[in-house]
């Protein structure tokens, strides 16, 4: 592998939803040097590859941005940050219709207006969404595209970010960037627990499975301060397909019923995590399997779900109408997912500030490694991503530039050519990811143990989580791509040992499912109305616990 | 669940590569596209969106439920039309207006 080095003022790392939207906006505020380094190709990359079907947070008339933020911190149990959560509310609108200006197709009234579902979602049609967003990337000169470079870790002298280092999957070259500024925009974690169908189809998850953890791997290695890592993700989804429920739930107000027909939401609550917990509740005293009710929708509707599914998630439509259960004749099973580290849905991720400023100086995040700031969806992450941007411009301000020391560069060689050389390791990286996710399935809190752990439960995870750890530097890779997923592996194995730690220092079940701890069944709000924070220092996840602001 | 890329179709652009978001698609010697790790297909079909002769079938494996049809799609102007080829040959078509917003 060849080194080469480059030089930018801002580096974004990750092309996704908010990655494009935060280059697209220095771009177009700045004359700075801004390179993308996108894992993937950012015209289909990240979470809005298959594209979406409505855009969930919209502020729409007659509420105000601080309904919004309000809604937010509800459905996460009060822990969110209502600085980060109002900022974000406020520029929601704007991304919207610069997105509408850009060719995305909103649904209108007669009268111009957008058509609203339910209170804050607006229906589009979104299958093209990422192609649009990497148009307006490629449209500015000042903006640079790497795809398929995977950055494996940031450069970091006393605190403060220098630039990254990266893999070219295709061209075999190691990529030393020295950027001024650098945005971590590498979306959440998924592939931590064991999945949904873990065979054949085992990458057919909710999340996108190609977001490993990286950004909070590299901030987490660095001792940058993370927040909520306890407050998992876990998604209500149709069955087999891991398709979403939203549509079927908002779009044609479908009930969750179960298998006797009875309508058993209401009973467990409307939060996001209630009606995970409700499903699994129902399951487990014997009243599954769970559905959403929709028998009986009309042919017209039915016809307008196939299409909408086809926009966003067509493996529903297909099994649709392959096993010829149309959801006019049939009700839709459900189920609730693996669980996902995603800052776009609830608060995990990097502690920042309300200008997206980490706590390692330079270094920026947006979007589902941000955390904080719950229910952001596709305009929130384009919101967090413009508000990156200028942050990073102003902090570019007094002329500052990076510089990656040689002893950096020659130190992550060695590690490269480490695992590129010969060798017979005991086992494959995918037999130690998968090691990694039955360990965390069983002792952390998986779909095996309906969500629940116990303080000894994550003893033993993290026991055998080091172990992998340590397993995991005697594997080898036979080219960049194998290189590639050896330091997935690594990150995902650092973002587990660090969820291990958030969950076991709450003290208290403040989200069903979510962070189900058997020791503490029971919502503390007298000592755990906190954010759990956490710094890596010397091979110890410190925890920190910080207050959390009345409304 | 995965996708075929149909050899005597596939033309060799390598479209279909470079748009995947998990770079499981690689192209051999005779520059034809094939699927390097089916195991690991999200189900994006973003590689069938974008292929230019249909080359790409997508489907649902055993394990969640599929049947053993074959979905793709053909681009004319504004409409994407989806087809799903069952295994008795028959086959279901629906019409997406790119110009229309999702109704629900």
């Amino acid at each position: 592998m060849k080194t080469e080095i480059i030089k930018t003022d801002i580096l974004i790392i990750g092309g996704g939803t908010a990655g494009c939207y935060a280059a697209v906006t220095a771009a177009e505020n700045s004359d700075k040097k801004i390179l993308i380094c996108e894992k993937a190709h950012i015209r289909r990359s990240g979470c809005l590859a298959a594209g979406v079907n409505a855009l969930n947070a919209y502020i729409t008339e007659g509420r105000t941005p601080q309904d919004y933020a309000d809604y937010c911190k509800k459905d996460a149990a009060g822990i969110a940050r209502d600085d980060l959560l109002l900022t974000m509310s406020e520029r929601l609108n704007a991304v919207t219709e610069r997105l509408e200006k850009e060719g995305l197709v909103i649904l209108k009234d007669e009268n111009g207006k957008y058509v609203t579902r339910g209170n804050r979602n607006i229906k589009i049609n979104g299958e093209n969404i990422k192609p649009l967003l990497a148009g307006m990337v490629s449209k500015l000169p000042n903006i640079t595209v790497l795809n398929r470079v995977n950055i494996i870790d940031i450069s970091v002298t006393d605190n403060r970010v220098n630039g990254a280092f990266g893999i070219g999957i295709e061209n075999d070259v190691f990529y030393v960037i020295e950027a001024g500024a650098v945005l971590i925009a590498t979306g959440g974690a998924a592939g931590l627990y064991k999945p949904n169908n873990p065979g054949f189809s085992r990458h057919k998850m909710w999340y996108c499975p190609f977001n490993t953890g990286a950004g909070y791997a590299m901030g987490i290695r660095h001792g940058a301060e993370m927040t909520t890592f306890e407050m998992r993700f876990i998604a209500l989804r149709c069955k087999d397909t891991i398709a979403p429920t939203g549509t079927l739930a908002q779009g044609v107000g479908a009930k969750q019923i179960n298998a006797h027909g009875e309508v058993y939401e209401q009973k467990y609550g409307l939060t996001t995590s209630g009606r995970v917990y409700g499903t699994v509740a129902e399951n487990i005293a014997g009243r599954g399997p769970c559905y959403l009710q929709t028998k009986g929708i009309t042919h017209e509707r039915e016809q307008s779900l196939l299409k909408a599914y086809l926009n966003m998630a067509p493996s529903q439509t297909l099994k649709w109408l392959e096993s010829g259960t149309l959801p006019s004749e049939h009700n839709v099973e459900i189920e609730g997912t693996e669980p996902y580290i995603v800052g776009g849905h609830t608060a995990s991720g990097f502690w920042i500030d309300a200008d997206r400023a980490t706590t390692i100086k330079g270094l920026y995040a947006a979007g589902d490694v941000a955390g904080g700031a719950p229910q952001k969806y596709v305009t929130g992450a384009l919101a967090e991503g413009g508000i990156a941007a200028h942050s990073m411009l102003q902090y570019l301000a007094d002329g500052i530039s990076g510089t990656v020391s040689g002893d950096e560069i020659s130190q992550h060689e060695c590690e490269i050519t480490h695992f590129l050389s010969a060798g017979a390791p005991p086992y494959s990286t995918e037999q130690l990811e998968e090691a990694m996710q039955t360990v965390m399935d069983s002792y952390a809190g998986g779909i095996k143990t309906n969500y629940r752990f116990s303080g000894k439960s994550l003893d033993e995870a993290d026991r055998r989580i080091v172990q992998l750890q340590e397993l995991s530097d005697s594997l080898r890779a036979g080219d960049a791509q194998e290189l590639m997923y050896i330091y997935e592996l690594r990150e995902r194995l650092t973002v587990c040992r660090t969820v291990i730690a958030h969950l076991k220092a709450r003290h208290e079940t403040r989200w069903h499912c979510f962070a189900e701890n058997t020791d503490f069944p029971e919502r503390d709000d007298e000592h755990w109305n906190v954010f759990v924070n956490s710094r890596f220092e010397n091979g110890k996840t410190e925890i920190i616990l910080r207050r959390v602001n009345s409304p | 669940m995965s996708i075929e890329i149909d050899r005597q179709k596939c033309v060799g652009c390598g479209r279909c590569r470079d748009v995947c978001p998990g770079t499981l698609i690689a192209l051999d010697t005779e520059k034809r596209a094939y699927i390097k790790y089916p195991r690991d297909c999200w189900g994006c079909t973003s590689c069938i969106k974008e292929c230019p002769v249909c080359a790409i079938r997508f489907f649902l494996g055993a394990d969640m439920g599929g049947m053993g049809s074959r979905m793709y799609t053909e681009k004319h102007g504004d409409i994407l039309d989806w087809l799903i080829e069952k295994p008795d040959g028959g086959i279901v078509k629906i019409s997406v207006d790119t110009r229309e917003s999702n109704k629900y």
